[in-house]
């Protein structure tokens, strides 16, 4: 058993400080959020709670927070829906259209977000469609919809077609067969998609500052802000929904492992 | 009977589920359509935008369709050293994470296999990240490596970097920004290709007698070339268009990169079709690379 422990100690060593490297930054930003620095954040001038006990005392800060919260969630909603009827559909469907819709899906992923957001703002400019709100939930649904696409598809595929047919000899209408039988089998497909389809919108920059115009999220915020320096207040909501995720996933990893015992 | 007759007509080679056919093929209408609409229609009008031509004695940031195929050569020549840029940035920051992230990946996967709960907090570990905002983890970095920080003044110590040397501002700082925001994207999918390795498969290595980096090289690298390749390519084609690292981290002449460009000219200077043409040129040398890299590593089934 010893042999195939390919170098020892050296690549948990090696791991170790990727690992270091990858939350570094993670933890540089925590610790700032309890830094008395001021309106600028630059430099470690001492410990206060006064960020934590006033999280919006920032101007525009938290609006710029319900405005990403807003975006996520309806783009995360319709991303999510559109994209599991085409995984379902993808996996069953047989016609010849396959590849073609195969590479439709695949081809936003493989489109830098410079290029989505170029594109974008020159269709919603020549439609004379006002920037702001809906124009970013449109860009942010398209490029959810390919990540929600892979991560149904997956689930899907593993599905035995067998059980909506036992469904169908059981009586139940395609509908009934859907909601009782294969809805509940891909939830934790159509759950994770959501997840990821949230995180990709909620932390968008790039496409969100070609089709924002005077709309803001929060990383936009905290991007127009990084020339005159970022208040401590934003390391605060960004700390916040740290905690908050990691919550969400170590819940659903105990409930998942309670399922499975 | 009529249900008896459609399980007939299943063994016949007919589509077996009942939301098979048809039906199914009606699941992909509102999908596609958005795609349409929102992907290939955009990118219909990047493509014609690019070559428009200015109105005459117009104002700035006026534009008439037109055929003005100049404007690729123009933007080409006046920019053609930040699009090598972007590739060069791109492509050090992904052999790095490639290097950085497979021992990772090799950890999580091969090492904490069977001890459930390391696993999963390991794997929380690495997308961690991605629940801290990705432009304060970029700025983090900046202070990190500013002049006065610990990072520089280790290195100096070490004579990696000479008594004034720096590392904000160059183009190393923006390559390990790169890196570091795209490093998750390499981890994930060589660990979901690690996972699948057969342990057997190394033991067999082992007794007849490879050395562990024969094992290595012959067994555990080709089974994981799913993973490498997703990986590199979830990492080359974000960092190529990003611009956010190469302004935060980078300066205002050597380290520019292609997004900068086209946010700049599309936003500051209402250059649409030299924005619109750098977008293309980058988007169909991206689709080329990868299609030549996918064919090349023989995984077509990206998808």
């Amino acid at each position: 058993m010893t042999r195939l422990r390919l170098g020892g100690a050296v690549v948990p060593t090696f791991a170790a400080l990727g690992f270091l490297f990858l939350l570094v930054p993670v933890a540089y930003t925590v610790l700032f959020s309890f830094n008395d620095g001021g309106k600028t954040n630059l430099v470690w001038r001492g410990f206060t709670l006064d960020a934590w006990r006033n999280p919006c005392g920032a101007p525009r800060v938290c609006s710029a927070l319900v405005g990403s919260l807003q975006v996520g969630a309806v783009s995360t909603v319709v991303a999510t829906t559109l994209g599991t009827l085409l995984a379902i559909g993808l996996v069953r469907a047989r016609f010849g259209g396959r590849p073609a819709v195969d590479l439709l899906v695949f081809l936003p992923m493989a489109t830098p977000e410079v290029v989505l957001g170029a594109a974008l703002v020159s269709q919603f400019l020549s439609l004379r469609l006002p920037l702001g709100f809906g124009t970013v939930v449109l860009a942010h649904v398209m490029f959810c919809l390919s990540f929600v696409v892979v991560a149904v598809k997956a689930r899907v595929s593993t599905l035995d077609p067998a059980l909506e047919q036992a469904a169908a000899d059981l009586y139940a209408t395609p509908w009934q067969a859907f909601w009782r039988v294969t809805f509940p089998l891909l939830l934790p497909g159509i759950g994770a998609a959501a997840l990821l389809a949230f995180s990709l919108s909620f932390d968008d920059f790039i496409v969100t500052s070609f089709t924002s115009g005077g709309f803001t999220t929060f990383p936009k915020f905290v991007y127009v802000s990084a020339t005159r320096g970022i208040p401590p207040q934003a390391n605060v909501i960004s700390s916040a929904m740290f905690v908050l995720a990691l919550l969400v996933v170590l819940v659903v990893q105990v409930v998942a492992r309670a399922r499975r015992r | 009977m009529l249900r008896r007759s459609r399980a007939g007509t299943a063994l016949a080679g007919q589509p077996p589920a009942p939301a098979g056919g048809r039906g199914a093929r009606r699941l992909l209408v509102p999908g596609v359509l958005y795609l349409g609409v929102f992907f290939v229609l955009p990118v219909g009008t990047l493509l014609a935008t690019s070559l428009y031509a200015p109105v005459p004695g117009g104002e700035l940031g006026q534009y008439t369709p037109a055929l003005r195929w100049q404007n690729y050569p123009e933007a080409l020549g006046a920019f053609w050293p930040q699009l090598v840029r972007s590739f060069a940035f791109a492509g050090a920051a992904t052999v790095v994470a490639l290097v950085v992230g497979y021992p990772m990946a090799y950890v999580i996967a091969v090492r904490a296999r069977g001890r459930r709960t390391l696993q999963g907090l390991l794997v929380v570990l690495v997308v961690a990240p991605f629940f801290t905002s990705f432009i304060l983890r970029t700025i983090a970095w900046k202070q990190i490596l500013a002049d006065g920080g610990a990072v520089v003044g280790a290195l100096r110590w070490l004579h990696v970097l000479p008594p004034d040397g720096r590392v904000s501002a160059t183009s190393a700082a923006v390559v390990v920004g790169l890196t570091y925001s795209f490093l998750p994207f390499m981890v994930l999918p060589l660990f979901a290709a690690l996972e699948r390795l057969d342990p057997r498969l190394l033991e067999a290595g082992a007794d007849l007698y490879a050395a562990p980096a024969t094992t290595f090289r012959r067994v555990t690298l080709p089974l994981s070339m799913p993973g490498v390749v997703a990986g590199t390519l979830l990492t080359f084609i974000p960092a190529v268009g990003d611009y956010v690292n190469s302004s935060l981290l980078g300066n205002s002449t050597t380290t520019v990169m292609i997004g900068q460009v086209v946010d700049a000219r599309f936003f500051r200077l209402l250059d649409y079709p030299t924005a619109a043409v750098l977008s293309v040129v980058l988007m169909v040398t991206i689709l080329v690379l990868v299609t030549a890299y996918v064919r090349r590593a023989g995984t077509e089934d990206l998808v």
